[in-house]
């Protein structure tokens, strides 16, 4: 369907950001800078134990305190907890979820999961007399074994949720467990397949719990009116699935709830679930004020999600000429208190570069006594990429070929069926893997000592969904456009650009607002790469409603049929009379019915557009006495489709590779025995900082997607898959060491180093 | 009922203010909740993440990490201080320029510790940026637009 071509006017452009001087003069009102007449401060009672069964919460002695308002726990819930609701994620996977779980998860009711579970909260006249009336609280629990990773979840008797039954290949199965479901894909004949390979390569690889570490701690404030209609105010990344979970939670219908949503401070997928927003409003309830909750930066990674440790086994089978002819994946992910991990994505992702065709992938979603994991960037598919990108280094090594070239030779194509049923429409694999093998980067020499380098692809499926749009004309012929998309990253403006294209306009022309939800139609997350792909969408189908309206209005006053007028560049103009001609503003400011356009799109779930490849080159230097890495240089490259906004293409991209750097290099939660996170804090959760880290380079692919009008495809995500790997195959070419945990940090890699030197003097001894 | 707070004066953004906090409140609160400047944010109120850079007197801190109470007499600009009457600081209008911002909550912390490096070396290297915004973390850009940014807000003001 795409309408691609080259010549456009707007996209393409970098004009200055809608929201930017707000944004650069402090005036943006974030979560956190929310307040409003009568407000109450409120803090949450958390778990201080993994797993154990609760018996008693005495609130007496902090109701005493002055100042405290109003106390809630689980009990202040309206309805049973006991029945399935479909959530706005449930409802594009066909899937339910048990009501006591999300409920369990902003407010404990029988037992405690993980350390910095919500059990009670307090409003006050300030978070400080909150704070004391938090520790004046006293539950009174019986501690059980807590399960901390995946075999110990599989292993264990000790059963964290005792009515789960394991969901096998889509069948329940009586009987205690902690695997809350297991899945299977299976193409071809793996097992025969694996006979005729020419070499096989199998490795087991682990990672860490990661956390998206945006900078801005989750905050929302409630107001519950005498009237029962609940407006929350808070960042998060889907005002409406933000509205649906908490009146599912609270149990009142969603009518009763109106988000508003603020500007949000990062999210990277851990801003869609919802964790104080339905407290906020028990609290508001029970004291008849608003109430407002932040979250401390430690809260934030002890309580919300981040994204799973997982434990791989990935196995992959070529022929003499590089041919991947079987693969198998084994992927056991940690789900977190509640059933949910990203694994199923994990292993829609795992070979998802490469037309194999004979596959066998089973994943594992276990239980833990661990907060609920939430989506992260590509959720799933970085661990995934991780495993199989270095056992594909590995294989290419033992045969002697070019990284690039045997990744070429394998590459996914249009028409190319992965193990999971998709196949693939117009993609752009082979094109970013190309792209690779001919930058100047991977074709620069390296003359350093203990200095490697690695490449590696990654993919994310991409997601479509719902959005809507309107598009209100000005008699000054500027437009309003009115999207539900929350703005992370500067999407007003893509979204903005696309309307501009159609109706002739400059990007300034629009003004773009994103509003509650009262205020426009059911729009889904800023996230799985879909906003300035769908919602986009919506705006450019809300632009060609204007445009035939304003054909329609033109026609009357012409007194001709709407057929005989075009649109071009800016001009209406009769195809018959070339007297007949009328400017967008001339028109724009002609009396009549107010022109209002509108966009309503869905988009379907995974594969929108074809979804993105990106790749990384990436060179390292060791040290080998300390094992320090410095990243010397790295590029990125990603299929955008077409690039509507390049600076947020590239700045998507750079943003991606630095996380992913993050994880290959640094970042993982330490955890007690008993499963407490002893590096809680910006300074021992150690993100990368400008001076960990060299330019990013960016190399933009576009190879249009056939399911866009302008041929985009999201790019938010895929460029977080390929770094670890990438990180990894460069450490192994600097020391001659394979990883198989991240992060890789400097321990990792001496042991790594000496390991090595040992085997390599014991061969010479032998 | 004896008195919980205590009165604070100082310049902030350029104007005479006056305010009471109590002993336990950090700058930082007392510029978010009791003055309602809320461009400068709070993302770990430890002093290691910098979005809620300012200066006081001549110097960069983050405001978590001083008291309200230690204020008096000073001395303070925060991000709301930064644009004057005629425009956009060259560092604000570069970071724009630059897309040196993604979800903007680092942003001010940023743009303070910036403006900070640039009035003292308008010509820094990109080590030296590096090394001088090692404090101040984002997440969203990977810091490659940041670090042009100030490159080009350096070019702007040395061009005066």
């Amino acid at each position: 369907m795409a309408t691609v071509k080259k010549d456009y006017k707007v996209i393409g452009s970098r004009p200055v950001r809608h929201d930017g001087v707000d944004k650069v003069t402090g005036k943006a009102i974030y979560s956190a800078d929310f307040s409003i007449s009568d407000l109450l401060h409120g803090k949450v009672l958390r778990s201080p134990i993994a797993h154990g069964i609760i018996k008693k919460i005495d609130t007496s002695k902090a109701e005493k305190l002055p100042g405290v308002r109003a106390i809630v726990t689980s009990k202040d819930f309206i309805g049973s907890s006991d029945k399935n609701i479909e959530t706005a994620e449930d409802r594009n996977e066909g899937e339910t979820t048990r009501l006591k779980y999300l409920r369990d998860n902003v407010l404990a009711s029988d037992k405690l999961l993980y350390i910095g579970q919500p059990v009670a909260a307090v409003a006050a006249t300030s978070s400080h007399i909150a704070e004391e009336a938090i520790s004046l609280i006293e539950l009174e629990y019986e501690t059980l074994e807590p399960v901390l990773n995946t075999t110990q979840g599989l292993s264990s008797k000790s059963i964290i949720h005792q009515e789960l039954e394991t969901k096998e290949l889509g069948t329940k199965v009586p009987g205690k467990t902690n695997l809350a479901e297991h899945i299977q894909h299976k193409l071809g004949d793996p097992e025969e397949a694996f006979k005729h390979a020419e070499i096989i390569v199998e490795r087991e690889l682990t990672t860490e719990t990661v956390h998206q570490g945006y900078i801005e701690p989750h905050a929302a404030t409630a107001s519950w009116s005498k009237d029962g209609r609940i407006t929350v105010w808070c960042s998060t990344q889907g005002a409406f699935p933000a509205r649906d979970t908490t009146a599912d939670i609270l149990g009142v219908p969603i009518s009763q709830v109106k988000v508003v949503p603020l500007e949000i401070g990062g999210g990277f997928g851990g801003k869609i679930p919802v964790y104080l927003e339905p407290v906020a409003a028990l609290l508001s309830r029970a004291s008849g004020h608003p109430v407002k909750l932040v979250m401390s930066r430690k809260e934030v990674f002890e309580c919300t999600g981040p994204t799973p440790g997982t434990l791989m086994r990935v196995k992959i089978g070529a022929d003499k000429s590089g041919k991947f002819i079987a693969a198998q994946a084994h992927l056991e992910f940690e789900a977190g208190a509640f059933p949910g991990s990203p694994v199923a994505a994990g292993s829609y992702c795992v070979f998802a570069a490469y037309d194999i065709p004979n596959v066998l992938i089973d994943g594992y979603d276990v239980i833990v006594n661990k907060a609920k994991t939430a989506a992260y960037r590509a959720p799933g598919a970085t661990m995934a990429a991780f495993a199989t990108e270095t056992v594909i280094d590995e294989v290419a090594e033992k045969l002697q070929m070019d990284p690039a070239e045997i990744r070429l030779i394998n590459t996914a194509k249009k028409g190319t069926r992965r193990a999971d049923g998709p196949v693939y429409p117009t993609i752009g694999c082979e094109e970013v893997i190309k792209t690779i093998k001919d930058s100047e980067h991977y074709n620069s020499p390296i003359t350093e000592p203990h200095v490697g380098r690695g490449i590696a692809i990654g993919y994310w499926f991409n997601v479509g969904l719902e959005s809507a749009c309107t598009i209100s004309l000005s008699k000054n012929g500027t437009i309003n456009l009115v999207e539900g998309s929350t703005d992370i990253g500067g999407t007003r403006t893509s979204i903005a650009m696309q309307a501009a294209e159609v109706l002739g306009l400059l990007p300034e022309d629009v003004i773009p607002s994103v509003v509650d939800t009262d205020s426009i139609g059911f729009t889904s997350v800023t996230g799985g790469s879909r906003t300035t792909y769908a919602t986009g969408w919506a705006a450019y189908e809300a632009a060609i409603d204007v445009k035939n309206q304003m054909i329609s209005k033109v026609a009357g006053i012409w007194s001709i049929d709407a057929d005989n007028v075009e649109f071009e560049d800016g001009v209406f103009f009769s195809k018959q009379d070339t007297e007949l001609k009328m400017t967008f503003k001339e028109l724009a400011a002609k009396s009549g019915a107010p022109i209002v356009g509108r966009g309503s799109v869905s988009k379907g779930g995974m594969g929108a557009g074809g979804g993105s490849f990106a790749g990384a080159i990436c060179d390292v230097k060791i040290d080998p006495e300390t094992g320090k890495t410095t990243v010397l240089r790295f590029t990125c490259v990603q299929d955008a489709g077409k690039a509507i906004y390049p600076s947020f293409v590239e700045g998507q991209m750079q943003g991606g590779s630095v996380q992913g750097i993050g994880w290959a290099l640094n970042e993982e939660y330490f955890m007690t025995d008993d499963g407490r996170m002893t590096n809680s804090s910006l300074l021992d959760y150690r993100m990368p900082t400008s001076l960990d880290l060299p330019m990013i380079d960016t190399i933009i692919v576009e190879v249009p997607s056939d399911g866009h009008p302008y041929g985009v495809r999201g790019v938010g995500e895929a460029n977080i898959v390929s770094p670890p790997a990438a990180v990894a195959n460069a450490i192994y070419n600097a020391t001659g060491v394979r990883q198989s945990s991240l992060p890789m940090n400097p321990a990792s890699i001496t042991k790594g180093i000496q390991d090595h030197r040992s085997d390599i003097l014991n061969s010479m001894n032998c | 009922m004896t008195q919980s707070k205590t009165y604070v004066r100082c310049t902030i953004n350029g104007e005479d203010t006056e305010f009471l906090c109590e002993p336990r409140q950090s700058l930082l609160e007392c510029l978010r909740d009791v003055l309602r400047l809320t461009g400068t944010k709070e993302g770990c109120n430890d002093g290691n993440c910098g979005a809620c850079t300012i200066m006081l007197d001549d110097r960069i801190v983050t405001s978590c990490l001083v008291l309200g109470v230690e204020v008096n007499g000073k001395t303070i600009t925060t991000i709301e201080g930064m644009a004057s009457p005629e425009g956009l600081h060259p560092v604000q209008q570069a970071f724009l320029e630059e897309a040196a911002l993604q979800c903007g909550i680092c942003t001010p912390g940023f743009l303070i510790a910036s403006k900070a490096l640039l009035d003292t070396n308008p010509n820094p290297t990109e080590e030296e940026i590096r090394f001088w915004l090692a404090n101040n973390l984002c997440r969203c850009t990977g810091y490659d637009k940041i670090v042009r940014a100030v490159v080009k807000a350096g070019e702007k003001i040395r061009e005066g």
